[in-house]
């Protein structure tokens, strides 16, 4: 390869993994701010806390990273979340009498929410590249089904798993394995799974090929239908994996379970430097922002120098900071 | 009347200079013709002179006074007009809304639509088209709206008037008549540029003609004092002739794949035809005779209405791009930016993005990409600024060269190229004529559609000749020459003659 306009672009590159990095050095900056605030910040315990509460939203974001790479978005994932919860609750429920209130039950119900959720992804995916319905609206209109029909469920109150189900599964949302939460692990293990699909295989680039320009992707003749259709299907089961995960927590759905989770979802996607666009992201970046947005939550708990009912505020200030930054690193 | 003098422009995308020092001028009231090959730089430089680019050095003087205007508006205020090439009108508003937009007459508040009606009919009278001002843009065919980019910048009172191809889709008829309210709009006083790269146009219209190769001005001509062949000879930089590698005819020239009864919804209609193992089958026609939508049906890119495929005799389906690829028959489209490469994304992936699957066992092997584009860089002589840039900051050439890296890597029989040269310096121009050549040697089947005369002429074995969705003719190498096929492209000749 000649050298030939080398150093224009060298400062463009050099900018670019700046930009990358960055909101790894501002979870930096916020940890030992914190740390300097409330020296327990820094425990052991803490930090399980913080990392266990961000795995819901966490591995949901994860999903949301193949959605919004590829130029669509899901809203739905709050409501979908609630509605695979109580759903996974009234099918266990349902199947206690006949396969008793242990592992089987469990694992059964486990199987069923990862389909449905799949299934969910699968529909808005049909609906989003055959039906040719923009993914705003149809997963808006999926957001106001899947709470409502929740809410139908449960009669507007909770629905509650059976105390002997409740009990074994507990374990999983308050379990340790190697001394680390079980929810740690989960996350951990979904996004490691869902780098190397980004990174490492041909979906992963076709679905950054998509997002990056969707005509010049079905010109090189991917098939951009499928591969669309699998992101979503994809956040289905990050979804339902999230879902698996907090039922245990607290042994019941209601109408106001997953309750704007979309957002912080989308936010963390976009904080860990994610294209609103499509086109450009990665998973890490998505695991940094999840955890840098529950942290927030934290600082703020353990400190006194802002309202903890500033929470959503501050966190609408790291995000349109982070946008700030990264404002004009494509182009 | 106005005089433009340019001095020592220069223009830098970033990726090399698209104009270096340009000198140039125009004449009061003189129409004078801009010509060059894709990316000599003259719509560039034109639109350094309406406003809608900065030059990075130099200065343009209008009636001798240095001018540098902010934008397009300041350059109308200024009685400098630009028409593009892909019109600039809203489909969905009326004539006289376009005519107006952004100047809109008003009385108080709100629009006086009279007064625009009454204003927009005189300026269609004097662009010589009876039509009701009401008349939607939607509605116009392409020679219309051509007119009423003229009608637009007459209500802007143009003094200089620069035209940017306006001739590239339309029929003998409509260019006479165009050519006719040029020569008035001439007398009237209009200075006029013109933009072309059909010579003939150009000798029988313009009174001097420049011309332009890869940024810099060649030489200024009296037309009396140029033939065609000069001209062409200038643009191109060398003798037309030595731009072409020899015609090769292959020992085996069975029908390597057959398109039959083809019909692409609004665009083509019973289109048939062969392609043969080491051919270059050419595809000619005017802008809008549905080359590139036949082949987009073919291939499964838009809806297509019938069509029955052979590939070596056998059978083909092809519902799918990704049928077409797997059974080695590609296309590389005339959209460089917008449908064959991804500006955005580094070389590697762009290069390997149709032949993932020899990367994936089941994961990516980076190295190994690398070592496809260190390979394809050199066989394809790609100049980049590194490794690492993004496809958008290559040149047009170099660009085109990755872009037909790409195509290839599937490892094709059939490789089908859109406008193959459009918007590439003259020099990757010949590297891309050597390439397609090779190809045909090695026995693939090769289609080429363009709409440069000289490079099918120079390239094709046979030429198909479209025109309105229809085949018009099929001519050989023998029966090449411009005028044959532009009397089937025009209708003069043909199935479907007018």
């Amino acid at each position: 390869m000649q050298p030939d306009t080398t150093a224009p672009v060298r400062t463009k590159r050099r900018g670019l993994r700046l930009g990358g990095l960055g909101p790894l050095i501002g979870l930096a900056a916020l940890v030992v701010l914190a740390t300097i605030l409330n020296p327990s910040f820094l425990s052991v315990g803490n930090i399980f806390n913080v990392l266990t509460r961000t795995s819901f939203i966490g591995i949901i974001a994860v999903g949301g990273t193949f959605v919004i790479i590829a130029g669509g978005i899901d809203l739905s994932v709050g409501s979908m979340a609630a509605l695979l919860a109580g759903s996974m609750i009234l099918f266990m429920n349902a199947l206690t009498s006949a396969l008793g209130g242990g592992w089987l039950t469990i694992v059964a119900g486990m199987a069923f929410v990862v389909i449905l959720g799949a299934l969910f992804g699968l529909g808005h995916g049909l609906a989003i590249t055959k039906g040719r319905i923009e993914p705003f609206i149809v997963t808006l209109g999926t957001l106001g089904i899947f709470r409502s029909v929740l809410t139908y469920l449960s009669e507007g109150g909770a629905i509650t798993l059976g105390l002997d189900v409740s009990d074994v599964y507990s374990r999983i949302y308050y379990g340790h394995l190697l001394g680390i939460p079980i929810p740690i692990w989960v996350f951990l293990g979904m996004a490691a799974l869902g780098g190397v699909l980004l990174n490492r295989t041909a979906y992963g680039r076709h679905v950054q090929a998509i997002g990056s320009n969707e005509q010049v992707a079905r010109f090189a003749a991917l098939r951009v239908d499928r591969e669309k259709i699998l992101t979503y299907v994809i956040q289905g089961v990050c979804v339902a994996v999230a879902t698996i995960l907090y039922v245990p927590r607290l042994g019941s759905a209601s109408p106001s379970t997953g309750l704007l989770w979309e957002l912080e979802a989308i936010a963390a996607v976009i904080i860990g430097g994610t294209a609103l666009k499509g086109g450009f992201g990665s998973v890490s970046g998505t695991v940094v922002g999840a955890i840098l947005l529950s942290t927030i939550g934290n600082v703020l708990n353990l400190t006194s120098i802002i309202s903890v009912y500033l929470n959503a505020a501050v966190q609408g200030v790291v995000i349109i900071l982070v946008a700030f930054l990264q404002r004009g690193r494509r182009r | 009347m106005i005089s433009v003098r340019f001095e020592r422009i220069c223009k830098d995308f970033g990726a090399g200079n698209v104009l270096t020092d340009v000198e140039l001028e125009v004449r009061a009231g003189e129409v004078h013709a801009l010509v060059g090959e894709n990316g000599a730089g003259k719509s560039t430089l034109m639109k350094i002179l309406a406003g809608y680019l900065p030059a990075t050095s130099g200065t343009v003087s209008l009636d001798g006074e240095p001018r540098t205007f902010r934008d397009q508006r300041a350059a109308e205020e200024a009685g400098v007009v630009l028409i593009h090439q892909e019109l600039n009108l809203v489909d969905d508003l009326s004539i006289a809304d376009n005519i107006f937009l952004g100047r809109e007459r008003r009385r108080g508040p709100f629009l006086d639509d009279e007064a625009m009606r009454r204003e927009a009919a005189r300026l269609l009278q004097r662009v010589g088209m009876d039509l009701d001002p009401r008349t939607k843009v939607r509605d116009l065919i392409v020679a219309q709206k051509q007119l009423l980019e003229i009608a637009k910048a007459l209500a802007r009172n143009a003094r200089l008037l620069i035209m940017d191809e306006p001739t590239a889709s339309l029929t003998p008829t409509e260019v006479e008549r165009l050519f006719g309210l040029i020569r008035d709009l001439k007398a009237r006083g209009v200075t006029i540029l013109y933009i072309s790269h059909k010579l003939g146009e150009v000798l029988a219209l313009a009174d001097r003609v420049t011309v332009l190769r890869d940024g810099l001005v060649v030489s200024t001509l009296d037309v009396g004092d140029a033939t065609e062949h000069d001209l062409a000879n200038l643009m191109v930089g060398r003798d037309v002739a030595e731009m072409f590698p020899t015609k090769h005819l292959q020992a085996d020239r069975s029908v390597l794949w057959s398109v039959r009864d083809v019909g692409v919804p609004g665009w083509a209609e019973h289109v048939s035809f062969d392609v043969h193992r080491g051919e270059v089958l050419g595809f000619a026609g005017l802008v809008g005779a549905g080359r590139t939508e036949l082949f987009e049906g073919i291939l499964g890119l838009r809806p297509r209405a019938d069509g029955r495929f052979e590939l070596e005799g056998r059978p083909l389906r092809l519902r799918h791009p990704a049928d077409a690829v797997a059974h080695g028959i590609v296309y590389l489209s005339e959209d460089r930016k917008g449908k064959g490469l991804h500006t955005g994304l580094r070389l590697a992936p762009n290069l390997t993005l149709m032949a993932l699957r020899h990367y994936a066992h089941p994961f990516l092997r980076p190295d190994r990409e690398r070592v496809a584009l260190r390979r394809a860089t050199q066989e394809y002589n790609i100049r980049a600024g590194g490794p690492d840039v993004t496809a958008g900051t290559l040149s047009g050439g170099n660009q085109q060269k990755l872009a037909l890296a790409k195509v290839l890597q599937p490892d094709p029989r059939v490789l089908i190229l859109d406008e193959p040269t459009r918007g590439v310096d003259v020099g990757a121009k010949h590297e891309i004529y050597l390439l397609i050549r090779q190809l045909a040697d090695q026995g693939l089947g090769i289609v080429v559609i363009s709409s440069e005369l000289v490079e099918l002429i120079g390239l094709a074995h046979r030429v198909i000749v479209m025109r309105s969705g229809h085949v018009a003719g099929e001519l050989d190498a023998a029966a090449l020459d411009e005028s044959e096929v532009i009397a089937y492209a025009t209708g003069l000749k043909g199935d479907h003659a007018a």
